[in-house]
C-alpha cells in the first residue's frame, strides 16, 4: 500500500467518504482519513495535534488537544478498508490536556468486507478538568466478514469527563470483541454506551468496565443490543466503586429474536460504604405492551418490532 | 346506526367467566361509557374488542359494521379503525415522540404531530425532541398516547381509564380530545369510574361480574351506579344467568 499514487489516494478517499455518506467538510472542521496503513488526508485546527506513523499492517496515531483549548467542531476520523480482505491495525494514543474539551467522531467503514480484521488499541488520558466525547460508528457490508477488536484503556483525572458511544447498526456486525476499561479519579465522570444490532451469524462480545477510584466519581455503563437470526452476544459490564460518594449504574438491555442467543454478566462491586452502584438488565423478546400499543395503531408485527428496536438502538 | 355489535360475548379465564353472555350495541359517532365496580370486566371487554393477546378465545361475536372481527389480529383491527388508549401507557426507550405519534397517523407529517401535541396541551418545541421513555411522567405519556390516537383519526376509540395518572390540570385536555374525536365522527367507548369522565358520555352501560346489568342515559346510569351499586361478594363470580337475577346479587339495596 506504500506505493499508492496520489490518484490512487484520491480514489480511495472518495470511496471511503462515499461509504459513510460524507462528501466534504467545512475548512474549520478537523478531519483525518486513514485507509489500511495509509493516511490519505488530514486537516487540523488550532490546538489539535495529530501525528501519524505507518506500521506494517496499520497506523500509529498520536492525538493531543492542547491545554485549555475547546475545539468548536467535532474532529472527524475515518478508518477503513475498501478491498474485501486485509488487516487494519490502528494504535492510538490520545491526551486531552488540562481544561481542554473536544468531541471526536470516528467512522469505521468496511463496505465490501469478506475477510477483514480491524484491530484498534487505544489509550486515552483525560487530564484534570478536561472533557472528551468519543463517538464511533461502524458501517459494514451485508456479508459481515469483519472482525473488530477495539481495546481501549482510559484514565480520567480529577474533574474530567469522558463519554463514549460505540454504534454498529448498519450492515452485519461480523465478529466484535470490544473491551473498554476506565480508571476514574475524584469527581470525574465516565459514560460508556454500546449499541449493536447483530444479524445472521454475528458474534458479539462486549466488555465495559469502570473503576470508580476517586471520591465523588461517577460511571454509567450502558449496553443496548438487538439480535436476530442466529447471532449471539455476551455482555460483561463491570463497575467497581472504591471511594466515598462514588456513584454508578449499569444498564444492559438485549432484545432477542429468532434463534439468537444473549448472555449478560454484570458485576457491580462496592468497597466503600458511602458509595452506591445500581444495576438493571433485561434480556428477552420485544416487550408485549410496547408491541401491542404499536399494533393497535395499525403497524404490522414486523413494523412494530423494527420501530421498538430502532428506538432501543437510537 | 350501530358501528359495533357485541353478541353474547363470554370470555373465560382460569375457569372463571370474566365476560358472561354480554351483548351491547355501540352507536356510530356517539360517546359511550362502560361503568361498573372493580373486577366487573370493563377492561377485559376493551381488550377483547381490541383483540389483545390472552383475549382472543371467546364465545359469541364482535361485529364491526355487521362483519365479524373475531378472526382479525390486533393490527388488522387497528387498520379497520379500532384503537385502544391503554390504562398504563407503555414506555419506549429511545423512540422519539414524533415517530410514536406518527406511527399510526393518517397523515405522516411534522404538522400532524405538532397539532396532536397542541391538542393535548403539550408544547411541540419541547416534546418533539424527547423520547417516549421513563423521563416522561405517567401523565405526559398518557397525553402523548392520546395525541397518537388523535393523529390516527380512528373510527372507534376504546379508552381505558383515560384520566388515571393524569393531574387535574391536564384532565381538561383529555376531555377536549374526546370532544374533538366525536366532532370528527369517531365513536368513543370510555372505561371509567370517574364522574368527571362520565359527564362526557352520551350513554352508559353498567356491567357487573361480566354481565350487562343496565343501560341508559348517562345521568340515570351514574346515579344508579353511584347510589346503589357497591362491591359485593359476587363480583367476578356470576351466579345467575339473567340480568334481573344478576341485579339482585350485584346491587346492595341497603
Amino acid at each position: 500500500m506504500s506505493d499508492l499514487t496520489s490518484a490512487d489516494k484520491e480514489k480511495l478517499l472518495a470511496e471511503l467518504l462515499e461509504s459513510i455518506n460524507q462528501h466534504s467538510f467545512a475548512p474549520d472542521v478537523a478531519h483525518v482519513e486513514i485507509h489500511g496503513n495509509q493516511v490519505l488526508n488530514k486537516n487540523l485546527v488550532e490546538g489539535l495535534l495529530v501525528e501519524s506513523e505507518t506500521i506494517e499492517d496499520g497506523v500509529k496515531v498520536h492525538i493531543r488537544v492542547k491545554r485549555g483549548v475547546t475545539l468548536k467542531n467535532p474532529v472527524n476520523f475515518c478508518f477503513g478498508l475498501i478491498p474485501d480482505n486485509g488487516v487494519q491495525r490502528i494504535i492510538t494514543d490520545t491526551v486531552i490536556e488540562e481544561g481542554a474539551s473536544a468531541k471526536f467522531i470516528a467512522n469505521c467503514t468496511f463496505p465490501n468486507a469478506v475477510n477483514v480484521q480491524h484491530l484498534m488499541n487505544a489509550t486515552i488520558e483525560i487530564q484534570k478538568g478536561a472533557t472528551l466525547s468519543y463517538f464511533e460508528r461502524h458501517t459494514h457490508g451485508p456479508e459481515g466478514g469483519v472482525t473488530i477488536v477495539p481495546v481501549t484503556r482510559v484514565r480520567v483525572h480529577e474533574d474530567g469527563r469522558f463519554s463514549t458511544e460505540f454504534e454498529l447498526i448498519k450492515g452485519a456486525a461480523g465478529g466484535i470483541e470490544l473491551d473498554y476499561a476506565a480508571e476514574v479519579d475524584a469527581n470525574a465522570t465516565v459514560d460508556m454506551k454500546t449499541r449493536v444490532f447483530g444479524r445472521s451469524a454475528d458474534r458479539v462480545h462486549i466488555k465495559e468496565a469502570a473503576h470508580l477510584a476517586g471520591p465523588g466519581s461517577t460511571g454509567v455503563l450502558t449496553s443496548h443490543i438487538a439480535l436476530k437470526n442466529t447471532a449471539s452476544a455476551t455482555i460483561e459490564n463491570e463497575l467497581v466503586a472504591d471511594a466515598p460518594y462514588a456513584r454508578g449504574h449499569v444498564d444492559c438491555k438485549e432484545i432477542v429474536q429468532d434463534d439468537a442467543k444473549a448472555r449478560a454478566i454484570p458485576i457491580v462491586q462496592v468497597n466503600n460504604h458511602l458509595a452506591h452502584v445500581t444495576h438493571e438488565a433485561a434480556i428477552g423478546s420485544v416487550d408485549s405492551k410496547q408491541l401491542e400499543t404499536l399494533l393497535s395503531r395499525g403497524l404490522t408485527e414486523d413494523q412494530a418490532t423494527d420501530m421498538i428496536i430502532q428506538g432501543l438502538l437510537s | 346506526m350501530n358501528l359495533l355489535e357485541i353478541r353474547n360475548l363470554t370470555l373465560i379465564k382460569d375457569n372463571r367467566p370474566i365476560l358472561n353472555n354480554l351483548s351491547m350495541d355501540i352507536w356510530a359517532g356517539h360517546v359511550h361509557a362502560i361503568i361498573g365496580p372493580n373486577g366487573a370486566g370493563k377492561s377485559t371487554l376493551a381488550n377483547t374488542i381490541m383483540g389483545l393477546s390472552g383475549y382472543r378465545e371467546f364465545e359469541g361475536d364482535i361485529l364491526l359494521e355487521r362483519e365479524s372481527i373475531a378472526p382479525l389480529s390486533v393490527d388488522e383491527r387497528a387498520r379497520r379503525g379500532i384503537t385502544l388508549l391503554f390504562q398504563e401507557p407503555a414506555r419506549f426507550e429511545g423512540l422519539g415522540v414524533m415517530q410514536f405519534i406518527l406511527a399510526g397517523a393518517t397523515v405522516k407529517s411534522r404538522a400532524t404531530a405538532e397539532e396532536a401535541l397542541i391538542k393535548v396541551g403539550l408544547a411541540p418545541e419541547k416534546y418533539l425532541k424527547r423520547a417516549v421513555d421513563k423521563t416522561l411522567s405517567g401523565g405526559e405519556r398518557k397525553r402523548i398516547e392520546l395525541a397518537s390516537i388523535y393523529a390516527m383519526k380512528p373510527r372507534l376509540v376504546l379508552m381505558d381509564e383515560p384520566d388515571s395518572g393524569v393531574d387535574i390540570d391536564s384532565v381538561k385536555y383529555i376531555f377536549a380530545i374526546i370532544k374533538e374525536l366525536r366532532k370528527s365522527g369517531s365513536t368513543v367507548i370510555l372505561i371509567t369510574h370517574s364522574p368527571e369522565v362520565l359527564r362526557h358520555a352520551d350513554h352508559a352501560f353498567l356491567i357487573c361480574a361480566g354481565t350487562l346489568v343496565d343501560k341508559g342515559d348517562m345521568t340515570s346510569m351514574f346515579d344508579y351506579f353511584n347510589g346503589k351499586c357497591v362491591p359485593c361478594e359476587h363480583v367476578g363470580q356470576p351466579v345467575a344467568d339473567s340480568a334481573a337475577q344478576m341485579l339482585t346479587t350485584a346491587v346492595n339495596l341497603q
